[in-house]
Protein backbone atom coordinates (compact mmCIF):
# COMPACT_ATOMS: atom_id res chain seq x y z
CA UNK A 1 0.00 0.00 0.00
CA UNK A 2 1.06 3.25 -0.99
CA UNK A 3 2.96 5.41 2.24
CA UNK A 4 1.45 9.27 2.30
CA UNK A 5 3.70 11.83 5.17
CA UNK A 6 1.70 14.31 6.52
CA UNK A 7 3.51 17.14 8.26
CA UNK A 8 1.89 18.97 10.80
CA UNK A 9 1.95 23.09 10.71
CA UNK A 10 3.65 21.78 13.83
CA UNK A 11 6.33 19.84 12.19
CA UNK A 12 4.80 16.63 13.85
CA UNK A 13 4.40 14.14 11.00
CA UNK A 14 2.64 11.32 10.52
CA UNK A 15 3.23 8.15 7.90
CA UNK A 16 -0.08 6.54 6.71
CA UNK A 17 -0.58 3.55 4.34
CA UNK A 18 -3.18 5.03 1.95
CA UNK A 19 -5.43 2.35 -0.17
CA UNK A 20 -5.11 2.80 -3.71
CA UNK A 21 -8.30 4.40 -5.38
CA UNK A 22 -8.81 6.34 -2.47
CA UNK A 23 -8.04 10.44 -2.26
CA UNK A 24 -5.19 11.97 -0.13
CA UNK A 25 -7.81 13.31 2.25
CA UNK A 26 -9.64 10.49 3.21
CA UNK A 27 -6.55 8.53 4.02
CA UNK A 28 -5.66 11.53 6.50
CA UNK A 29 -9.34 11.46 8.07
CA UNK A 30 -9.47 7.84 8.36
CA UNK A 31 -5.91 7.74 10.26
CA UNK A 32 -6.90 10.82 12.15
CA UNK A 33 -4.63 12.90 11.00
CA UNK A 34 -5.04 16.45 12.82
CA UNK A 35 -5.23 19.36 10.48
CA UNK A 36 -7.24 17.91 7.66
CA UNK A 37 -11.02 18.99 8.78
CA UNK A 38 -12.66 17.37 5.44
CA UNK A 39 -16.20 18.42 5.90
CA UNK A 40 -17.58 17.15 3.29
CA UNK A 41 -16.31 14.44 2.81
CA UNK A 42 -14.25 14.76 -0.59
CA UNK A 43 -17.00 16.13 -2.40
CA UNK A 44 -14.88 19.31 -3.45
CA UNK A 45 -17.63 21.45 -1.71
CA UNK A 46 -15.93 22.90 1.15
CA UNK A 47 -12.26 23.75 1.05
CA UNK A 48 -11.15 22.60 4.87
CA UNK A 49 -8.71 19.30 3.05
CA UNK A 50 -5.86 21.90 2.07
CA UNK A 51 -2.34 20.91 1.64
CA UNK A 52 0.76 21.57 0.38
CA UNK A 53 2.06 19.60 -2.01
CA UNK A 54 5.76 19.27 -1.24
CA UNK A 55 7.81 20.62 -4.45
CA UNK A 56 9.14 17.20 -5.72
CA UNK A 57 5.83 15.54 -6.16
CA UNK A 58 3.96 18.29 -8.33
CA UNK A 59 4.32 16.76 -11.07
CA UNK A 60 3.29 13.37 -10.21
CA UNK A 61 0.16 14.93 -8.43
CA UNK A 62 -1.09 16.83 -11.33
CA UNK A 63 -2.82 19.98 -11.71
CA UNK A 64 -5.80 21.36 -9.92
CA UNK A 65 -8.95 21.27 -12.05
CA UNK A 66 -10.32 24.82 -12.27
CA UNK A 67 -13.12 23.81 -9.66
CA UNK A 68 -10.78 22.96 -7.22
CA UNK A 69 -8.72 26.13 -8.37
CA UNK A 70 -10.99 28.49 -7.70
CA UNK A 71 -12.11 27.03 -4.26
CA UNK A 72 -8.31 27.17 -3.43
CA UNK A 73 -8.46 30.95 -4.51
CA UNK A 74 -10.55 31.15 -0.88
CA UNK A 75 -8.56 29.18 1.03
CA UNK A 76 -5.95 30.78 4.01
CA UNK A 77 -2.74 30.94 2.91
CA UNK A 78 -2.39 29.74 -0.74
CA UNK A 79 0.87 28.72 -2.05
CA UNK A 80 1.54 27.54 -6.11
CA UNK A 81 1.52 24.27 -4.30
CA UNK A 82 -1.44 23.90 -2.61
CA UNK A 83 -4.17 21.52 -3.45
CA UNK A 84 -6.92 20.37 -2.52
CA UNK A 85 -6.33 16.97 -1.05
CA UNK A 86 -10.04 14.96 -1.71
CA UNK A 87 -9.01 15.75 -5.58
CA UNK A 88 -5.61 13.89 -5.42
CA UNK A 89 -6.65 9.98 -5.60
CA UNK A 90 -3.70 7.52 -4.42
CA UNK A 91 -1.85 5.08 -6.61
CA UNK A 92 1.27 3.06 -6.52
CA UNK A 93 2.89 6.27 -8.63
CA UNK A 94 2.63 8.30 -4.87
CA UNK A 95 4.11 5.70 -2.92
CA UNK A 96 6.08 8.38 -0.82
CA UNK A 97 3.94 11.62 -1.08
CA UNK A 98 5.07 14.49 1.64
CA UNK A 99 2.48 17.12 2.06
CA UNK A 100 2.06 20.15 4.48
CA UNK A 101 -0.65 21.01 6.32
CA UNK A 102 -1.68 24.71 6.79
CA UNK A 103 -1.93 26.53 9.98
CA UNK A 104 -5.61 26.68 9.64
CA UNK A 105 -8.38 25.18 7.45
CA UNK A 106 -10.89 27.91 8.62
CA UNK B 1 -22.05 21.99 36.19
CA UNK B 2 -18.44 23.56 35.25
CA UNK B 3 -16.90 21.45 32.56
CA UNK B 4 -14.45 19.64 34.51
CA UNK B 5 -17.13 17.72 36.71
CA UNK B 6 -18.45 16.33 33.18
CA UNK B 7 -16.59 12.88 33.72
CA UNK B 8 -19.43 10.36 31.66
CA UNK B 9 -20.63 11.65 28.19
CA UNK B 10 -23.20 10.14 27.20
CA UNK B 11 -24.56 10.60 23.04
CA UNK B 12 -27.59 9.25 21.82
CA UNK B 13 -27.24 8.87 18.28
CA UNK B 14 -24.34 7.51 16.10
CA UNK B 15 -24.54 9.28 13.01
CA UNK B 16 -21.96 12.27 11.60
CA UNK B 17 -23.32 14.50 14.88
CA UNK B 18 -22.87 11.96 17.51
CA UNK B 19 -19.86 10.51 15.97
CA UNK B 20 -17.98 13.71 15.40
CA UNK B 21 -19.00 14.52 19.18
CA UNK B 22 -16.98 11.89 20.61
CA UNK B 23 -14.33 12.57 18.03
CA UNK B 24 -13.72 15.89 19.08
CA UNK B 25 -14.05 15.38 22.26
CA UNK B 26 -10.93 13.04 22.39
CA UNK B 27 -9.15 15.30 20.29
CA UNK B 28 -9.83 18.07 22.65
CA UNK B 29 -8.72 16.48 25.54
CA UNK B 30 -11.29 15.44 27.36
CA UNK B 31 -10.50 12.33 29.69
CA UNK B 32 -13.93 10.77 30.92
CA UNK B 33 -16.17 8.34 29.24
CA UNK B 34 -17.97 8.27 25.94
CA UNK B 35 -20.60 6.20 25.17
CA UNK B 36 -21.87 6.51 21.77
CA UNK B 37 -25.14 4.41 20.89
CA UNK B 38 -26.21 4.36 17.97
CA UNK B 39 -29.30 2.15 16.65
CA UNK B 40 -27.82 1.43 13.19
CA UNK B 41 -25.62 -1.54 13.01
CA UNK B 42 -23.14 0.31 11.50
CA UNK B 43 -20.46 2.80 13.07
CA UNK B 44 -20.78 6.46 12.19
CA UNK B 45 -20.96 7.28 8.29
CA UNK B 46 -21.75 9.85 6.18
CA UNK B 47 -25.35 10.19 4.46
CA UNK B 48 -24.86 12.48 1.66
CA UNK B 49 -23.17 10.06 -0.63
CA UNK B 50 -25.89 7.72 -0.12
CA UNK B 51 -27.77 9.73 -2.57
CA UNK B 52 -24.82 10.32 -5.09
CA UNK B 53 -21.70 7.63 -4.97
CA UNK B 54 -22.84 5.25 -2.84
CA UNK B 55 -26.29 4.72 -5.20
CA UNK B 56 -24.06 4.93 -8.56
CA UNK B 57 -22.25 2.02 -6.96
CA UNK B 58 -18.90 4.42 -7.33
CA UNK B 59 -18.09 4.62 -3.52
CA UNK B 60 -18.32 1.52 -0.82
CA UNK B 61 -18.60 1.08 2.61
CA UNK B 62 -15.41 1.54 3.12
CA UNK B 63 -15.04 4.62 1.94
CA UNK B 64 -18.96 5.47 2.83
CA UNK B 65 -17.58 5.11 7.20
CA UNK B 66 -16.84 8.74 8.87
CA UNK B 67 -13.68 6.68 10.58
CA UNK B 68 -12.28 2.92 10.64
CA UNK B 69 -14.34 0.95 13.09
CA UNK B 70 -11.55 -0.16 15.17
CA UNK B 71 -11.09 3.68 15.90
CA UNK B 72 -13.70 4.12 18.84
CA UNK B 73 -11.64 1.13 20.50
CA UNK B 74 -8.27 2.57 20.07
CA UNK B 75 -9.67 5.99 21.10
CA UNK B 76 -11.65 4.50 23.83
CA UNK B 77 -15.00 5.62 22.93
CA UNK B 78 -17.48 3.25 23.49
CA UNK B 79 -19.28 2.56 20.58
CA UNK B 80 -22.89 0.69 21.16
CA UNK B 81 -24.30 0.10 17.39
CA UNK B 82 -27.27 -1.29 16.86
CA UNK B 83 -28.60 -0.39 20.52
CA UNK B 84 -32.01 1.87 21.11
CA UNK B 85 -31.89 4.28 24.22
CA UNK B 86 -35.52 4.03 25.13
CA UNK B 87 -35.59 6.11 28.23
CA UNK B 88 -34.07 9.14 30.08
CA UNK B 89 -34.15 9.49 33.56
CA UNK B 90 -33.06 12.61 33.97
CA UNK B 91 -33.26 13.36 37.83
CA UNK B 92 -31.37 10.03 38.40
CA UNK B 93 -29.10 11.28 35.11
CA UNK B 94 -29.56 8.02 33.46
CA UNK B 95 -30.13 6.26 29.94
CA UNK B 96 -31.87 2.93 29.87
CA UNK B 97 -31.15 0.55 26.76
CA UNK B 98 -33.54 -1.68 25.45
CA UNK B 99 -33.10 -4.72 27.60
CA UNK B 100 -33.08 -2.69 30.75
CA UNK B 101 -29.48 -2.17 30.73
CA UNK B 102 -28.86 1.56 32.64
CA UNK B 103 -25.97 4.12 32.02
CA UNK B 104 -25.09 7.11 34.03
CA UNK B 105 -24.10 10.49 32.82
CA UNK B 106 -22.99 13.96 33.65
CA UNK B 107 -23.61 14.80 30.58
CA UNK B 108 -25.99 13.85 27.65
CA UNK B 109 -26.18 14.54 24.43
CA UNK B 110 -29.44 13.49 21.94
CA UNK B 111 -27.93 13.63 18.09
CA UNK B 112 -31.26 11.31 17.17
CA UNK B 113 -31.95 12.80 13.74
CA UNK B 114 -34.71 12.74 12.15
CA UNK B 115 -37.04 9.83 10.47
CA UNK B 116 -37.92 10.29 6.56
CA UNK B 117 -41.92 10.24 6.29
CA UNK B 118 -43.49 7.71 4.95
CA UNK B 119 -46.11 7.65 2.46
CA UNK B 120 -49.80 7.10 3.77
CA UNK B 121 -51.16 5.46 0.84
CA UNK B 122 -52.39 1.87 0.68
CA UNK B 123 -49.51 -0.47 -0.69
CA UNK B 124 -46.71 1.57 0.62
CA UNK B 125 -45.25 -1.06 2.07
CA UNK B 126 -45.32 -3.28 -0.79
CA UNK B 127 -41.32 -4.63 -1.85
CA UNK B 128 -39.65 -2.12 -3.90
CA UNK B 129 -41.14 0.97 -2.11
CA UNK B 130 -38.17 2.42 -0.46
CA UNK B 131 -37.14 4.91 1.87
CA UNK B 132 -33.78 6.92 0.99
CA UNK B 133 -31.80 7.69 4.57
CA UNK B 134 -30.03 5.33 5.86
CA UNK B 135 -27.39 2.92 4.18
CA UNK B 136 -29.62 0.07 4.52
CA UNK B 137 -32.21 1.77 2.43
CA UNK B 138 -29.77 2.43 -0.46
CA UNK B 139 -28.36 -1.10 0.04
CA UNK B 140 -32.18 -2.69 -0.50
CA UNK B 141 -32.56 -0.77 -3.48
CA UNK B 142 -29.53 -1.08 -5.12
CA UNK B 143 -30.06 -4.49 -7.01
CA UNK B 144 -32.82 -2.84 -8.33
CA UNK B 145 -31.64 -0.26 -9.86
CA UNK B 146 -31.10 -1.51 -13.58
CA UNK B 147 -30.75 -0.09 -16.67
CA UNK B 148 -34.51 0.19 -18.16
CA UNK B 149 -35.69 -0.46 -14.95
CA UNK B 150 -38.87 2.13 -14.46
CA UNK B 151 -38.32 4.45 -11.11
CA UNK B 152 -40.83 6.54 -9.80
CA UNK B 153 -39.49 9.36 -7.36
CA UNK B 154 -41.85 10.49 -4.45
CA UNK B 155 -40.87 14.08 -3.70
CA UNK B 156 -38.77 16.53 -5.95
CA UNK B 157 -36.63 17.78 -3.37
CA UNK B 158 -32.62 17.70 -3.50
CA UNK B 159 -32.73 13.93 -2.32
CA UNK B 160 -35.15 12.63 -4.70
CA UNK B 161 -33.44 14.47 -7.37
CA UNK B 162 -30.27 13.42 -6.85
CA UNK B 163 -31.62 9.72 -6.72
CA UNK B 164 -32.90 10.76 -9.98
CA UNK B 165 -29.90 11.97 -11.47
CA UNK B 166 -28.17 9.20 -10.80
CA UNK B 167 -30.42 6.46 -12.17
CA UNK B 168 -30.62 8.38 -14.99
CA UNK B 169 -26.89 8.15 -15.41
CA UNK B 170 -27.35 4.23 -15.01
CA UNK B 171 -30.33 3.79 -17.69
CA UNK B 172 -33.53 3.99 -15.85
CA UNK B 173 -36.89 5.70 -16.68
CA UNK B 174 -37.17 8.08 -14.29
CA UNK B 175 -40.96 9.30 -13.45
CA UNK B 176 -40.60 12.10 -10.42
CA UNK B 177 -43.98 13.18 -8.78
CA UNK B 178 -44.10 16.12 -6.81
CA UNK B 179 -47.32 17.94 -4.97
CA UNK B 180 -45.80 21.38 -5.36
CA UNK B 181 -46.01 22.59 -8.67
CA UNK B 182 -42.47 23.37 -8.64
CA UNK B 183 -39.69 20.90 -7.79
CA UNK B 184 -37.44 22.27 -4.79
CA UNK B 185 -40.11 24.36 -3.47
CA UNK B 186 -39.20 24.28 -0.28
CA UNK B 187 -35.46 25.24 -0.47
CA UNK B 188 -34.35 27.32 -3.26
CA UNK B 189 -36.01 30.21 -5.39
CA UNK B 190 -38.63 29.78 -8.49
CA UNK B 191 -36.08 30.46 -10.58
CA UNK B 192 -33.11 28.16 -9.34
CA UNK B 193 -35.86 25.33 -9.14
CA UNK B 194 -36.62 25.96 -13.31
CA UNK B 195 -33.07 25.99 -13.79
CA UNK B 196 -32.73 22.24 -12.24
CA UNK B 197 -36.13 21.68 -13.64
CA UNK B 198 -35.08 22.24 -16.98
CA UNK B 199 -31.45 20.22 -17.05
CA UNK B 200 -33.34 16.78 -15.39
CA UNK B 201 -36.03 16.80 -17.81
CA UNK B 202 -33.08 17.61 -20.77
CA UNK B 203 -31.73 14.23 -18.91
CA UNK B 204 -35.03 12.56 -19.52
CA UNK B 205 -36.75 12.44 -16.30
CA UNK B 206 -40.38 13.09 -16.89
CA UNK B 207 -42.18 15.52 -14.24
CA UNK B 208 -45.54 15.32 -12.94
CA UNK B 209 -45.69 18.67 -10.68
CA UNK B 210 -48.86 18.73 -8.49
CA UNK B 211 -49.17 15.44 -8.70
CA UNK B 212 -51.30 13.68 -5.75
CA UNK B 213 -49.85 9.95 -5.49
CA UNK B 214 -53.38 8.23 -4.17
CA UNK B 215 -52.04 4.41 -4.23
CA UNK B 216 -48.90 2.11 -4.62
CA UNK B 217 -50.25 -0.82 -6.33
CA UNK B 218 -49.14 -4.28 -7.00
CA UNK B 219 -49.04 -7.84 -5.84
CA UNK B 220 -45.78 -9.11 -4.10
CA UNK B 221 -43.73 -6.03 -4.99
CA UNK B 222 -45.00 -2.36 -6.92
CA UNK B 223 -46.25 -2.23 -10.33
CA UNK B 224 -47.31 0.72 -10.64
CA UNK B 225 -48.01 4.22 -8.61
CA UNK B 226 -52.01 5.57 -9.03
CA UNK B 227 -52.08 9.04 -8.96
CA UNK B 228 -55.62 11.10 -7.63
CA UNK B 229 -56.69 11.85 -11.15
CA UNK B 230 -56.72 8.14 -12.07
CA UNK B 231 -53.23 8.23 -13.92
CA UNK B 232 -51.47 5.16 -13.78
CA UNK B 233 -47.45 5.36 -13.48
CA UNK B 234 -45.72 2.41 -14.11
CA UNK B 235 -42.86 1.21 -11.40
CA UNK B 236 -40.34 -1.65 -10.38
CA UNK B 237 -39.20 0.89 -7.85
CA UNK B 238 -40.90 3.75 -6.24
CA UNK B 239 -38.07 5.93 -4.08
CA UNK B 240 -39.76 8.21 -1.28
CA UNK B 241 -38.12 12.11 -0.45
CA UNK B 242 -40.86 13.60 0.98
CA UNK B 243 -39.17 14.97 3.91
CA UNK B 244 -37.89 14.00 7.33
CA UNK B 245 -39.40 14.47 10.66
CA UNK B 246 -37.11 15.20 13.82
CA UNK B 247 -36.63 12.15 16.22
CA UNK B 248 -37.63 14.02 19.42
CA UNK B 249 -39.85 10.67 21.13
CA UNK B 250 -37.26 10.52 23.71
CA UNK B 251 -36.59 13.67 24.68
CA UNK B 252 -40.54 14.55 24.79
CA UNK B 253 -40.90 11.56 26.82
CA UNK B 254 -38.36 13.45 29.61
CA UNK B 255 -40.43 16.64 29.14
CA UNK B 256 -37.43 18.36 27.36
CA UNK B 257 -39.04 21.39 24.96
CA UNK B 258 -39.41 20.19 21.10
CA UNK B 259 -40.71 22.23 18.70
CA UNK B 260 -39.89 21.78 14.97
CA UNK B 261 -37.18 19.92 17.06
CA UNK B 262 -35.54 20.28 20.64
CA UNK B 263 -35.06 23.49 21.32
CA UNK B 264 -31.59 24.49 22.38
CA UNK B 265 -30.20 27.92 23.27
CA UNK B 266 -26.49 28.95 21.53
CA UNK B 267 -24.52 26.29 23.21
CA UNK B 268 -26.37 23.52 22.10
CA UNK B 269 -28.22 23.19 25.47
CA UNK B 270 -31.64 22.19 25.78
CA UNK B 271 -33.75 22.96 29.33
CA UNK B 272 -31.81 20.58 30.79
CA UNK B 273 -28.82 21.82 31.31
CA UNK B 274 -27.32 18.61 31.54
CA UNK B 275 -28.76 17.60 28.09
CA UNK B 276 -27.75 19.05 24.82
CA UNK B 277 -29.19 18.48 21.42
CA UNK B 278 -27.43 18.80 17.98
CA UNK B 279 -27.96 18.07 14.10
CA UNK B 280 -31.01 17.23 12.15
CA UNK B 281 -33.36 16.92 15.84
CA UNK B 282 -32.03 20.17 16.99
CA UNK B 283 -33.92 23.80 16.92
CA UNK B 284 -31.00 26.31 17.74
CA UNK B 285 -30.10 29.87 17.54
CA UNK B 286 -27.54 30.44 14.63
CA UNK B 287 -25.72 33.24 15.24
CA UNK B 288 -25.34 34.75 11.69
CA UNK B 289 -29.15 34.86 11.53
CA UNK B 290 -29.99 37.42 14.29
CA UNK B 291 -29.79 33.92 16.44
CA UNK B 292 -32.88 33.00 14.37
CA UNK B 293 -33.81 29.10 15.86
CA UNK B 294 -33.39 27.03 12.96
CA UNK B 295 -33.84 23.28 12.45
CA UNK B 296 -31.15 22.81 9.64
CA UNK B 297 -30.41 19.61 8.30
CA UNK B 298 -27.29 19.29 6.35
CA UNK B 299 -23.43 18.08 7.18
CA UNK B 300 -22.75 21.58 8.38
CA UNK B 301 -24.98 22.08 10.87
CA UNK B 302 -24.35 17.86 12.56
CA UNK B 303 -20.54 19.53 12.54
CA UNK B 304 -20.99 22.17 14.15
CA UNK B 305 -23.34 20.98 16.67
CA UNK B 306 -20.61 18.64 17.07
CA UNK B 307 -17.95 21.37 17.69
CA UNK B 308 -19.71 24.04 20.30
CA UNK B 309 -20.85 20.68 22.42
CA UNK B 310 -17.55 19.47 22.67
CA UNK B 311 -16.38 22.65 23.52
CA UNK B 312 -18.54 23.88 25.84
CA UNK B 313 -17.72 20.52 27.63
CA UNK B 314 -14.17 21.42 27.24
CA UNK B 315 -14.75 24.53 28.78
CA UNK B 316 -13.65 26.62 25.11
CA UNK B 317 -15.34 28.12 22.12
CA UNK B 318 -16.60 26.73 18.91
CA UNK B 319 -15.53 28.74 15.86
CA UNK B 320 -19.26 29.46 14.22
CA UNK B 321 -19.36 29.19 10.46
CA UNK B 322 -22.22 30.57 7.84
CA UNK B 323 -24.58 27.76 7.25
CA UNK B 324 -23.32 26.07 4.04
CA UNK B 325 -25.53 22.87 1.99
CA UNK B 326 -24.46 20.77 -1.48
CA UNK B 327 -25.55 18.77 -3.58
CA UNK B 328 -24.27 16.99 -6.72
CA UNK B 329 -26.93 15.94 -9.85
CA UNK B 330 -25.26 15.11 -13.16
CA UNK B 331 -22.08 17.38 -13.42
CA UNK B 332 -23.89 20.29 -11.62
CA UNK B 333 -22.28 20.83 -8.13
CA UNK B 334 -24.80 23.01 -6.32
CA UNK B 335 -23.28 24.61 -3.19
CA UNK B 336 -25.31 27.10 -0.94
CA UNK B 337 -24.47 29.58 1.38
CA UNK B 338 -26.69 31.24 4.03
CA UNK B 339 -30.10 30.71 4.72
CA UNK B 340 -32.70 32.71 1.65
CA UNK B 341 -35.39 32.13 3.74
CA UNK B 342 -37.06 35.66 3.67
CA UNK B 343 -34.99 36.79 0.62
CA UNK B 344 -36.88 39.73 -1.12
CA UNK B 345 -35.28 40.10 -4.44
CA UNK B 346 -32.61 37.45 -6.24
CA UNK B 347 -29.60 38.73 -8.35
CA UNK B 348 -27.41 36.59 -10.77
CA UNK B 349 -24.47 36.56 -11.43
CA UNK B 350 -23.52 34.66 -15.08
CA UNK B 351 -26.42 33.35 -16.60
CA UNK B 352 -28.09 29.87 -16.51
CA UNK B 353 -27.32 28.71 -19.59
CA UNK B 354 -23.58 28.28 -19.60
CA UNK B 355 -24.60 25.73 -16.31
CA UNK B 356 -22.21 27.71 -14.26
CA UNK B 357 -24.19 31.37 -11.98
CA UNK B 358 -24.59 31.99 -9.00
CA UNK B 359 -27.91 33.10 -7.75
CA UNK B 360 -27.80 36.17 -4.98
CA UNK B 361 -30.37 35.97 -2.55
CA UNK B 362 -31.15 39.61 -0.54
CA UNK B 363 -33.11 40.92 2.20
CA UNK B 364 -33.25 44.61 1.84
CA UNK B 365 -29.38 45.72 1.33
CA UNK B 366 -27.94 42.75 2.74
CA UNK B 367 -27.15 39.53 1.00
CA UNK B 368 -28.42 36.48 2.73
CA UNK B 369 -27.68 33.86 0.93
CA UNK B 370 -26.22 32.07 -2.45
CA UNK B 371 -26.92 29.29 -4.66
CA UNK B 372 -24.08 28.93 -6.70
CA UNK B 373 -24.14 25.97 -9.58
CA UNK B 374 -20.63 25.05 -10.88
CA UNK B 375 -19.41 28.45 -9.33
CA UNK B 376 -17.01 27.22 -6.02
CA UNK B 377 -15.86 31.06 -5.80
CA UNK B 378 -19.06 32.90 -5.73
CA UNK B 379 -20.39 30.24 -3.26
CA UNK B 380 -17.05 30.90 -0.70
CA UNK B 381 -17.21 33.99 -1.57
CA UNK B 382 -20.96 34.78 -0.59
CA UNK B 383 -20.44 32.58 2.68
CA UNK B 384 -17.31 34.72 3.60
CA UNK B 385 -19.08 37.89 2.98
CA UNK B 386 -22.41 36.73 5.47
CA UNK B 387 -19.70 35.38 7.93
CA UNK B 388 -18.39 38.90 8.13
CA UNK B 389 -21.87 40.58 8.25
CA UNK B 390 -20.48 42.06 4.91
CA UNK B 391 -23.06 42.92 2.42
CA UNK B 392 -22.15 43.73 -1.66
CA UNK B 393 -24.60 46.07 -4.02
CA UNK B 394 -26.30 44.10 -6.61
CA UNK B 395 -24.60 45.95 -9.14
CA UNK B 396 -21.74 45.25 -8.14
CA UNK B 397 -22.60 41.40 -7.79
CA UNK B 398 -23.85 41.14 -11.44
CA UNK B 399 -20.35 42.40 -12.86
CA UNK B 400 -19.13 39.46 -14.30
CA UNK B 401 -15.89 41.95 -15.20
CA UNK B 402 -14.86 42.10 -11.51
CA UNK B 403 -13.87 38.79 -9.73
CA UNK B 404 -15.33 37.06 -6.75
CA UNK B 405 -12.04 37.13 -4.76
CA UNK B 406 -11.47 41.06 -5.75
CA UNK B 407 -15.25 41.48 -4.93
CA UNK B 408 -14.86 40.20 -1.55
CA UNK B 409 -11.74 41.52 -0.59
CA UNK B 410 -13.22 45.45 -1.60
CA UNK B 411 -16.09 45.06 0.96
CA UNK B 412 -14.35 44.54 3.98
Amino acid sequence: MPKITYIEHSGKEHVVDAPDGQTVMEAAVKHAVPGIDADCGGACACATCHVYVDPEWLEKTGEASSMEQSMLDFANDVETNSRLSCQIKVSAALDGLVVRLPKSQH
Amino acid sequence: MSANEIKRVIIIGAGQAGGETAQRLRQGGFEGDITLIGEEPLPPYQRPPLSKKYLAGEFGMDRLLLRPANVYAEENIALLTGTRAVWIDRAGKRVRLEGGRELAYDALVLATGARPRKLSLAGADLAGVHLFRTAADVDAMMPAFKAGAKLVVIGAGYIGLEGAAVARQMGLEVTVIETAVRPLARVTSPEVAGFFLDEHTRQGVRFVLGGQPAVIKGQDRVRAVGLADGTEIPADIVLTGIGVNPETTLAQHCNLKAENGIVTDAFCRTDDPAIFAIGDCANRPIAHYGGRQCRLESVHNAIEGAKIVAATILGKEAALETPWFWSDQYDLKLQIAGLFTGYDHVVFRGVMADRAFAAFYYKGAQLIAVDAVNRPAEFLGAKALIHKGLTVTPEVIADMSRPMKEIVAAAG
